[in-house]
């Protein structure tokens, strides 16, 4: 027995870009090891945030992992852009086609994987607790494994970058292209594993938050009064606790095929290569719909306190949700609609796709009609939406378009395609979430993002979408297909790439002024201070408790008498704010390291199974075994907070206003 | 705080504890049908290779499946006498169920290992990976679940029939109810349907 497994030193980078990227990740990680030894934070690290099971650090740290990893995601982007733009006719560019593969697919894989997804665990952890007037979610405990478990996927696949190589398959890993025969390499290996670990966290993030959704009500909150944000959340954890069983069965597969031999996918030995794509299709679509419902949400939040209006039809809003949810179950095959299927078959989940685009049609008259006659503020998360509101139904319209099967059978990816998905999730996804982050940055850090470089970064991001992805759908309708590295000059199609390479420095652009964003509002936070912890003058009760909430999120538990419960506190006759005069004990959940311990097995786990070191393998699983053990000899996983303590914290608080 | 309120949110973590095993479940049963549609999908692709009317031992598995069915009838008296109070009963009952799991993965372990030994593996066909992945795949929950209540029938030894327990046993309990319902479809799906 080897006791590396099958790794040597010809693992590491001889590739002058990937040697780059490796320094400079190395000297990134040390410079923030150095800086947190030199100011002696390891306690202050370790206790606060690496042990913490409260909820809102917990999305805060979502957030960070979500950023980092979209700024590798973008470099990725940027790279593709950059090759096409030059790669005509005799010049083939800076990325040799080997290295061009690996590039594409680690984009796909970060951006769903590692940032979208983040951003949403992200922003329901932040706020759903709060949204709900509970004082944490279900399975504290869970949450942090979950967090955990999404960092070590992340870190798996940049690992990826310096040992060894990342799949050259395309995001969703097609057999035959991804077994064994075809792909020897790690790199297959690596896709699972990074996407194994951070999924199983997703499937307990989905579980943790339906139970706290549906179990961790306050009183009087009904399922008809909750906000359409905790609605859609609801949602889209159905479809997480359904469909991503699926992924893990289908990567799992994949796994057996490459790694015992198994006959699966593979192309004889009676295998069934698109069983694998009807079965990865039937959690991608929902996943797509996961995404998107939890922004629909924030944009059903940040509408009618920006219009200063209620929500127009969120009865309808509600079942719209509902509709969408169902539908995302019934529409996976338009994505191989050329797979061969009969004419019948298409037809269904064709029509069954262009369904979808009724209830997501309720959803944008609600919001348009709520806007109608408001009084509409024009801050940063109400740009966000209106940007979306136009970007993303030119983008459901291109989608319409795609359902009909036979214009399909024309476009199946082509670059029309690339552009369509990248027009309903950066339209979409990405809008909503920027302005759920402007929404609620105030209440989780205590102080307002500065308007004018938001307002800059939007116009940049909005302008650059479009010049980046039309001309993407043009090239797609004269017919260039996804995934080419190199084309011919007499295509015609090298004008329209070097333009979308402009709108990638414009979004670029809407990066750095985000940056600047950041730090200007940190730098200016003394004036920007949110000291009501209600700075829009909002709805929901997320805005009746302190900015930043106090970790018990409520001194006293809200009763609930509306669909606007605190605005009711606020201005309503019959439901005065109620005042307490005393302060109860609350009991809250203790911090412990085991999330993050099993987390690092998992790690240990992926990198030892991909380059199968088997006595690591079994160290790994034996520690995360005895971890959960632990875990469940704990009797001590709670802790009470006086009823004296609750009393000075809150009267800090009131000194301040 | 009183013990009052301190028991009642305990109550409520408890049940919230047992709501959230029960979706736990619900994804695990997606898991299954994953792997059901699975072998649906391929059990006819043998690749020249054996079928399953060729490898399957009916009455084999009818043993296999009667022990499964009793371990989920002792677990159901276990319970019985946890609600009871009789630790000891309910000791005993517990090490009457693990040796009954143990006897089902065993006997299990057996026939792969005789199939592998006559060549039948699952690199053979199409047919035998997906054969070989689900009921290996219900094994391994089997043996997790065991590993589980060998862990909780230390617990109870050393701190008795607490609350805490009983919230642990029952999700047990419907994780173990579960994995026999599921054996239920493997016999008839896999067992049944492929010796007719």
């Amino acid at each position: 027995m080897n006791l590396f497994g099958n790794l040597t030193l010809s693992a590491f980078p001889h590739d002058p870009i990937i040697f780059g990227a490796t320094i400079l990740m190395s000297i990134v990680v040390i410079a923030v090891l150095s800086i947190l030894t030199v100011k002696h934070r390891w306690t202050w690290l370790w206790k606060n945030w690496i042990t913490t099971v409260d909820h809102k650090r917990i999305g805060i740290m979502y957030l960070i992992l979500a950023f980092v990893m979209m700024v590798r995601g973008f470099i990725d982007a940027a790279m593709m852009r950059g090759q096409l733009a030059v790669s005509a006719g005799s010049a083939h560019g800076f990325l040799p086609p080997d290295h061009y593969d690996q590039v594409f697919t680690a984009h796909g894989v970060i951006m769903i994987f590692f940032v979208a997804m983040p951003l949403m665990f992200g922003l329901i952890n932040l706020a759903t607790p709060l949204l709900i007037g509970s004082r944490d979610v279900a399975f504290p405990f869970v949450n942090s494994l979950s967090l955990w478990l999404a960092v070590s996927g992340a870190l798996l696949l940049n690992l990826s970058l310096s040992i060894g190589e990342f799949a050259r398959t395309g995001w969703l890993a097609y057999p035959p292209l991804s077994e064994l025969v075809y792909s020897p390499g790690v790199g297959v290996d690596y896709y699972i594993w990074c996407i194994q670990i951070a999924g199983v966290g997703s499937l307990l993030s989905g579980i943790n938050f339906l139970v706290t959704i549906l179990r961790m009500r306050a009183p009087g909150m009904t399922l008809m009064r909750m906000p359409v944000f905790v609605w859609t959340t609801l949602s889209a954890m159905s479809l997480v606790v359904i469909v991503f069983p699926i992924l893990t069965v289908t990567l799992a597969l994949l796994f057996l095929d490459r790694f015992y031999g198994m006959h699966f996918f593979s192309a004889d030995f009676g295998g069934n290569p698109m069983m694998y794509i009807n079965l990865i299709w039937s959690w991608g679509h929902p996943e797509v719909y996961i995404l998107i419902l939890p922004a629909f949400g924030i944009f059903s939040e940040v509408v009618p306190v920006f219009s200063r209006k209620q929500l127009f039809g969120y009865t309808t809003m509600i079942w719209a949700t509902v509709a969408i949810t169902f539908f995302s179950f019934i529409v996976w095959v338009h994505h191989f609609f050329t797979m061969g299927a009969d004419a019948n078959v298409n037809a269904f989940f064709g029509i069954a796709t262009m369904i979808i685009a009724i209830p997501t049609g309720v959803k944008i008259f609600n919001w348009l009609f709520t806007m109608y006659r408001g009084r509409i503020t024009f801050t940063t998360p109400m740009l966000w939406t209106m940007g979306f509101i136009s970007t993303f139904t030119f983008g459901g319209m291109t989608g319409v378009l795609m359902a009909i099967p036979a214009a399909d059978f024309q476009l199946h990816n082509s670059l029309f395609l690339i552009a369509h998905f990248h027009n309903t999730i950066i339209g979409g996804v990405i809008f909503g979430y920027f302005a759920g982050l402007a929404y609620w940055f105030p209440k989780f850090f205590g102080f307002k993002l500065n308007e004018k470089y938001g307002t800059y970064a939007f116009w940049c991001w909005v302008i650059g979408f479009f010049v980046a992805f039309l001309p993407i759908y043009i090239v797609g309708l004269m017919g260039m297909t996804r995934r080419l590295s190199h084309y011919d000059i007499t295509t015609g199609w090298q004008p329209f790439l070097i333009i979308a390479a402009i709108g990638v420095c414009i979004i670029a652009l809407g990066g750095v002024f985000q940056g600047i964003q950041l730090y200007v509002s940190f730098r200016d936070r003394k004036h920007n201070k949110d000291l009501t912890g209600d700075p829009w003058d909002g709805r929901t009760l997320e805005w009746s408790t302190s900015s930043p909430p106090p970790f018990y999120n409520f001194a006293h538990i809200p009763t609930v008498h509306g669909r606007h419960a605190f605005w009711d506190m606020k201005y309503g006759e019959a439901h005065m704010r109620p005042q307490h005069s005393s302060y109860e004990d609350i009991v809250m959940p203790k911090n412990t390291p085991l999330g993050f311990i099993i987390a690092a097995f998992a790690l240990v786990f992926g990198f030892a199974i991909v380059w199968h070191i088997t006595w690591l393998c079994a160290v790994a699983l034996i520690g995360i075994i005895a971890s959960v053990m632990v875990r469940s000899f704990d009797q001590e996983t709670e802790y009470v907070v006086s009823a004296e303590t609750v009393a000075l914290i809150e009267s800090r608080r009131h000194k301040t206003i | 705080m009183n013990d009052l309120t301190l028991h009642n949110h305990h109550l409520k973590a408890d049940a919230r504890t047992v709501f959230g095993f029960w979706i736990y479940i619900m994804s695990d049963c997606f898991l299954f049908a994953a792997l059901f549609i699975v072998y649906a999908v391929l059990h006819n692709n043998t690749f020249g290779g054996p079928s399953a009317k060729d490898i399957f031992n009916l009455p084999f598995v009818l043993v296999e499946t009667l022990i499964l069915l009793s371990s989920s009838f002792t677990y159901g008296l276990t319970m019985l006498a946890v609600h009871h109070h009789r630790k000891n009963t309910a000791l005993i009952l517990i090490a009457i169920t693990i040796l009954l799991g143990l006897s089902f993965v065993s006997l299990e372990i057996n026939e792969f290992s005789h199939l592998v030994n006559e060549g039948i593996s699952w690199t053979r066909s199409g047919f035998l990976s997906a054969f070989f992945t689900l009921v290996g795949t219900h094994a391994l929950h089997v043996s997790l679940g065991l590993l589980w209540m060998f862990t909780l029938m230390i617990q109870i030894v050393d701190r008795g029939l607490s609350p805490q327990i009983l919230r642990k046993l029952t999700a047990l309990g419907i994780f173990w109810h579960f994995l026999d319902i599921i054996w239920i479809f493997v016999f008839t799906v896999v067992y049944l349907l492929g010796t007719l």
